[in-house]
């Protein structure tokens, strides 16, 4: 079962942070295919939101195919996200630990990183559309 | 879409001033409506119309079914126990939920017997929702729910009011001049400024309209392409906009998405800027 949380000063919708930490879980393997969602009112009874919003995250899953409402008995994960293997995370993870050490060796502070860290993915993911 | 409240044209005229000037919305069915806007904005006389216990002056409104209304400073008889307010709302409406309005207030463990007068803030708050809400109503309108509670009693009572739109359908119609209760709660935005509508529409569409933008002070005046300035301002060497529009991809204006607070304070900054469906959506 997944715990949602919300992070209000990140600027994200709630329904799309609802989503991100959906598939977050699918990465991590803390939920698998076959496992249900909280529904909406568990949901709403923990976070006091909206519920048309938690409706609205799963139908974006839904979309997605990730999830699958069933009538009557809840919204099931239909599969897990493809990604990368665990082994390869763990590889790829390492390499970011070391160039974080790295870049802290260099004087950069935690808000430098992540600003480097944001416009390497903008220019990358760019050439990939582009 | 099915409409749980319109208005069209609605004006109400108070002796010489105009309290609303030819309001017209529509709120959808199924959804948390927030009505906000400074004090004396018009905010209750809108909620008065809409409940029936006023008149417009002119225009029309519309509320296909059953409407219950909550006023502001919770309406509840200081004398009477809580079975006694019950019995009392029994007695006053055709339709009435005995069963279930004494299952809520067991559940959220308000004792029947006591007196309204010795609950706290919070839990008088919640016996004069269950009293709106026993009546089994199609729309809720709260006027001002959570004035003059602390914040745990306001996150309370919003988690509990979020619950029962979970699980039964029914369209909510919040007024309130504190927009960040209504952050995570509310769908449909009213923004009511000097006795006008200026902003009605989905939040999230709204969110994803507008922009906060900043870029040279020499730019103030020639806004991006494909986008309309609802707010401008200018500090030293720069310029701030808040647009409607287009994503901006002038490299001069640097972009960034804006909040519900941002936003609603933007229009009542700026009277005359509006963000209205077509009216063709509004008859829809």
């Amino acid at each position: 079962m997944i715990e949602f949380h919300l992070d209000h000063r990140s600027g994200v919708a709630t329904y799309l942070q609802l989503v991100h930490q959906v598939k977050q879980a699918l990465r991590l393997g803390t939920l698998r295919p076959g496992d249900k969602l909280p529904t909406a009112r568990e949901v709403v009874d923990a976070l006091a939101i909206n519920p048309n919003t938690v409706l609205k995250a799963y139908r974006e899953l839904e979309r997605e195919g990730l999830v699958a409402g069933r009538p009557g008995l809840g919204t099931f994960v239909q599969r897990s996200i493809g990604g990368a293997r665990l082994a390869d995370q763990a590889a790829l993870r390492r390499d970011l630990d070391a160039w974080v050490r790295r870049a802290r060796t260099a004087g950069l502070d935690r808000d430098d990183m992540e600003t480097l860290f944001s416009m390497a993915m903008v220019d990358c993911f760019r050439e990939d559309t582009a | 879409m099915s409409v749980a409240l319109r208005t069209t044209g609605l004006g109400v005229r108070y002796r010489r001033a105009d309290a609303l000037r030819d309001c017209s919305l529509a709120v959808p069915a199924g959804r948390i409506a927030a009505l906000v806007g400074p004090n004396g904005a018009g905010k209750t006389t809108l909620l008065h119309v809409a409940v029936g216990l006023l008149t417009p002056t002119s225009g029309e409104v519309s509320v296909p079914g059953r409407v219950a209304f909550m006023a502001q400073d919770k309406p509840l008889y200081d004398t009477f126990t809580v079975a006694e307010m019950l019995a009392f709302g029994r007695r006053l409406n055709r339709v009435w939920d005995q069963e279930y309005a004494t299952a809520r207030l067991t559940g959220l463990g308000i004792p029947l017997d006591r007196r309204t007068a010795r609950l706290s803030g919070g839990q008088q708050a919640q016996v004069a929702l269950t009293v709106a809400l026993a009546r089994r109503p199609d729309l809720l309108v709260l006027d001002e729910p959570l004035a003059n509670l602390d914040p745990l009693a306001r996150h309370d009572v919003m988690r509990s009011l979020m619950v029962e739109v979970a699980e039964q359908p029914l369209t909510v119609l919040i007024s309130s001049h504190v927009v960040a209760d209504l952050r995570d709660t509310c769908d449909w935005l009213i923004v009511l400024g000097g006795g006008r509508v200026q902003v009605s529409g989905d939040v999230d569409d709204l969110l994803a309209e507008h922009l906060a933008l900043t870029g040279p002070a020499e730019l103030v005046d020639t806004p991006p392409a494909g986008t309309r300035v609802v707010e401008a301002s200018r500090t030293g060497r720069q310029a701030r906009l808040l647009v409607r529009g287009a994503p901006v991809l002038d490299p001069r204006w640097s972009a960034r998405p804006v909040d519900l607070e941002e936003l609603v304070m933007a229009y009542l900054r700026s009277p005359q800027a509006s963000a209205l469906p077509a009216l063709a959506a509004v008859r829809a």
